[in-house]
């Protein structure tokens, strides 16, 4: 049985905050929703909020480059923020380096981010 | 023996205290040895010479007790089990005036006592095994400090060499801190790293790219000029990683890359 989760709007920017650990179907409704909501408000960016996830396989982490790419094709960057030490040390050993991905420790820094690309234009990209 | 309880005691302790000559009180080894000397001549007397046996639980427990204090205050095992030994030697005397009964008792006793002699050893063994596994990881602890030397730059002075099991303690400490301080810099300084071999390189490099998937960035810092020739020799690619010759260097570089974090003190860099 899965889900989707739900995409909220702050300002020009999407966020998904992930509460449990995602399914491999959960991931790809993510991927359909995130980028009909980028292209309906004319998002310039996504965060997507990973604290509460504490597994994120191969898959959930190729997806993650996925939706970044996919975002990027539509003019939004992707920050994937809150990621967890263990995590990362997995992805890591995984061999996984979510390219193309931008990270930031919390949703604060991501959005201090996202708001640095806005300012600068989307020139600087 | 229980009727020459004193007496057999006596030259027991006299035995076990020349060789232990002033390492451990007098007093403290009458009290050890007295007390050792009632459990045993107890657990003879409830029967058996099985020293594996429950009659010899107490006789165990004793012993187990002082090879531990033995280990502990770093005395050898022969010296921990001649406590034991000793009791042999103790009661040779009696067997010159001794029926041929006295002499199989004697015999039964000392096969009693060369058991209870290798439980000692065992029991020694155990205890300092545990000392050493304990100073071990004392070690790890002590050798990977985090520190944190700028609001939103932290440092992590690597000495030593790196193995796979410390570069474990180190990334998990260090990503640990990245997210308890939120800070988007870390330095690693290597100058207390004797060498970089592949291996090292490899270790650095996941902690890096880890560290970046939580989204901080990561400068090495106290790369020394032979090291930096043989990284070069080996044809070790560290991509697009920040290196700084020293950890000053990379400070200055993390503090320009982190507009908010010189704040009221911008004079003081």
């Amino acid at each position: 049985m899965s889900e989707r989760l739900p995409i909220l709007r702050i300002g020009g920017n999407l966020l998904v905050s992930i509460q449990a650990d995602l399914d491999d179907q959960t991931v790809m409704n993510l991927q359909e929703d995130l980028a009909e909501h980028v292209v309906r408000h004319g998002a310039r960016g996504v965060i997507i909020d990973i604290t509460a996830a504490e597994i994120v396989d191969s898959f959930v982490g190729r997806m993650l480059s996925t939706i970044a790419s996919i975002s990027r094709l539509l003019d939004a960057e992707t920050v994937v923020v809150g990621m967890r030490p263990a995590v990362a040390i997995t992805l890591v050993e995984l061999g996984l380096s979510l390219g193309g991905v931008r990270t930031a420790l919390n949703l604060e820094q991501g959005l201090a981010i996202l708001a640095e690309r806005s300012s600068a234009g989307p020139a600087a990209r | 023996m229980t009727s020459r309880r004193e007496e057999l005691a006596q030259g027991w302790i006299e035995v076990v205290s020349s060789t232990l000559a002033r390492r451990v009180s007098r007093t403290e080894l009458d009290q050890e040895l007295h007390e050792l000397y009632g459990a045993i001549l107890e657990a003879l007397r409830r029967g058996g010479v099985d020293a594996a046996g429950e009659h010899y639980a107490e006789v165990r427990a004793l012993l187990n007790e002082i090879s531990r204090n033995r280990a502990r205050q770093g005395f050898s095992p022969a010296e921990t089990a001649i406590g034991v030994f000793a009791l042999k030697r103790g009661l040779e005397p009696l067997l010159d005036e001794g029926s041929a009964e006295d002499v199989a008792a004697y015999l039964a006793l000392a096969r009693l006592t060369d058991d209870l002699g290798m439980f000692t050893v065992d029991a020694y063994a155990a205890t300092r095994e545990q000392i050493i596994s304990a100073q071990a990881e004392e070690l790890l602890e002590l050798s990977t400090p985090v520190v944190k030397l700028w609001d939103g730059i932290i440092g992590v002075p690597l000495v030593g060499t790196l193995d796979s099991a410390r570069t474990q303690v180190v990334m998990e400490k260090l990503l640990q801190a990245l997210v308890d301080t939120g800070s988007a810099h870390a330095i690693i300084d290597i100058t207390g790293v004797p060498a970089v071999d592949t291996e090292v390189a490899q270790h650095l490099l996941k902690t890096v790219v880890a560290a970046r998937l939580m989204g901080a960035e990561c400068i090495v810092s106290g790369i020394r000029p032979q090291i930096a020739q043989t990284i070069v020799a080996l044809g070790i690619e560290f991509g697009d990683i920040v290196t700084k010759a020293t950890l000053a260097d990379a400070l200055r570089h993390a503090l320009r890359r982190s507009p908010g974090a010189l704040g009221g003190a911008g004079s003081a860099a």
